[in-house]
């Protein structure tokens, strides 16, 4: 059951190429394959976090003040977060600056709490947010190391296209951002309606 | 002066959506058509005043003086969670025919990054209460400009012939990027 609910976040449901939602932190951190990969591994450690809570939490959270209380319980873990990586990671955490706080109000980890994890229970809630964030993560990775590689000629900052390479700044400038992930959502919707012709 | 530059430099330079992407759900969710972008656009204007100058009083007043300052994000979110349910409480009773046209929009808004967004930018940029409100109505007018804009082009685009992959979601996403190419050119302005 739990597989199946990481699976589910991971590819079938994934929150950037087929739920398209947490738009923001997507466009705006994917200007290189590092940040782009740890802003998805925050927002994952977020929504597990925040899942496991609101399940165990469930039956003791009143209806009606369901949403205030899930946004709580997000922006606690989002300021751990927070403070971890100010702590560890500080370069990482100046870089991505304004956007790790901005975690709290990504659509992502509301809607989970609301769709999945206020209605089972922990473990399977724990399993569905590994799945979306690490879905999540992957889109993000992905996008940003195409954005990376016409935009610096490199992935993960070691040089790949060679010095001879001119980089595409615009990639890397936020035209690049609109531009990358409207054409790999097309791209997947070309594959999607290729293998439904097929079957 | 410092004032009319941070007006300027927030509406066209920093533009919020086609430079530092917040507020990009309802850009590209409510901007299908132009008096919806419309009426998007004022009702975050709104907020985002009020909420900047109300997070900027309890940043100084309560945050700053007992060194609370990890308290940041939760005081704020909550802060602003409940500015927006008072502000359409206040509406639906002092102007029915506003709360008719903005009513769907305004709880929309408390998810929106751009408010969370500009709250914590003007504590980091230091800037003082007069200078957050600017800074705050400049980036949502900025905001405005481009969600109407933007909307503008989506109500041609929707009779355009695209290929069927790239309709809708897609073809939004590569006009955007065509309008942030447009917004670059605003750099070094100010």
């Amino acid at each position: 059951m739990s597989l199946k609910d990481f699976k589910n976040g991971l590819i079938d449901e994934n929150p950037t190429f087929v739920q398209l939602i947490g738009m923001c932190p997507t466009l705006a951190v994917t200007t290189s394959s590092m940040s782009g990969l740890s802003m998805g591994l925050a927002t994952t450690a977020v929504l597990i976090g925040s899942n496991l809570v609101i399940s165990l939490l469930r039956k003791f959270i009143p209806d009606k003040i369901r949403i205030p209380a899930f946004v709580v319980i997000i922006a606690t873990f989002v300021t751990l977060i927070q403070m971890f990586m100010n702590a560890f990671v500080p370069a990482l955490y100046a870089s991505l600056g304004l956007y790790i706080p901005l975690i709290v109000v990504n659509c992502i980890i509301l809607a989970r709490a609301e769709a999945f994890a206020s209605k089972y229970g922990p473990v399977r809630s724990m399993a569905d947010g590994l799945g979306m964030g690490l879905g999540f993560t992957a889109a993000l990775t992905i996008l940003a190391s195409i954005r990376e590689l016409l935009g610096a000629g490199s992935i993960f900052g070691i040089s790949v296209l060679g010095s001879a390479y001119k980089p595409a700044l615009l990639m890397i400038l936020p035209p690049g951002a609109f531009l990358a992930l409207g054409i790999l959502i097309g791209f997947k919707n070309w594959i999607t309606r290729k293998k439904a012709m097929n079957n | 002066m410092k004032i009319f530059t941070l007006l300027v430099s927030s509406i066209l330079v920093n533009n919020f959506v086609m430079s530092r992407f917040l507020g990009i759900c309802p850009f590209l969710g409510v901007s299908k058509q132009v008096e919806t972008a419309v009426g998007m656009g004022a009702a975050v204007t709104f907020v985002m005043a009020i909420a900047s100058a109300a997070t900027y009083v309890v940043q100084v007043s309560i945050l700053d003086k007992f060194g609370l300052g990890y308290m940041q994000t939760i005081v704020f979110i909550l802060i602003i969670a409940a500015l927006v349910q008072l502000v359409e409480l206040f509406i639906k009773k002092a102007s029915p025919t506003l709360y008719q046209a903005l009513g769907v929009y305004l709880p929309l808004i408390t998810t929106n990054c751009a408010v969370l967004g500009i709250a914590i930018l003007n504590i980091q940029m230091e800037l003082s209460l007069l200078e957050s409100v600017v800074h705050a109505v400049g980036a949502a007018l900025g905001f405005t400009l481009s969600i109407v804009l933007f909307a503008g082009i989506r109500e041609r685009l929707a009779l355009a012939d695209v290929p069927e992959s790239f309709q809708g979601f897609p073809v939004a996403l590569i006009t955007a990027s065509l309008m942030s190419i447009a917004f670059l050119g605003f750099t070094g302005l100010v």
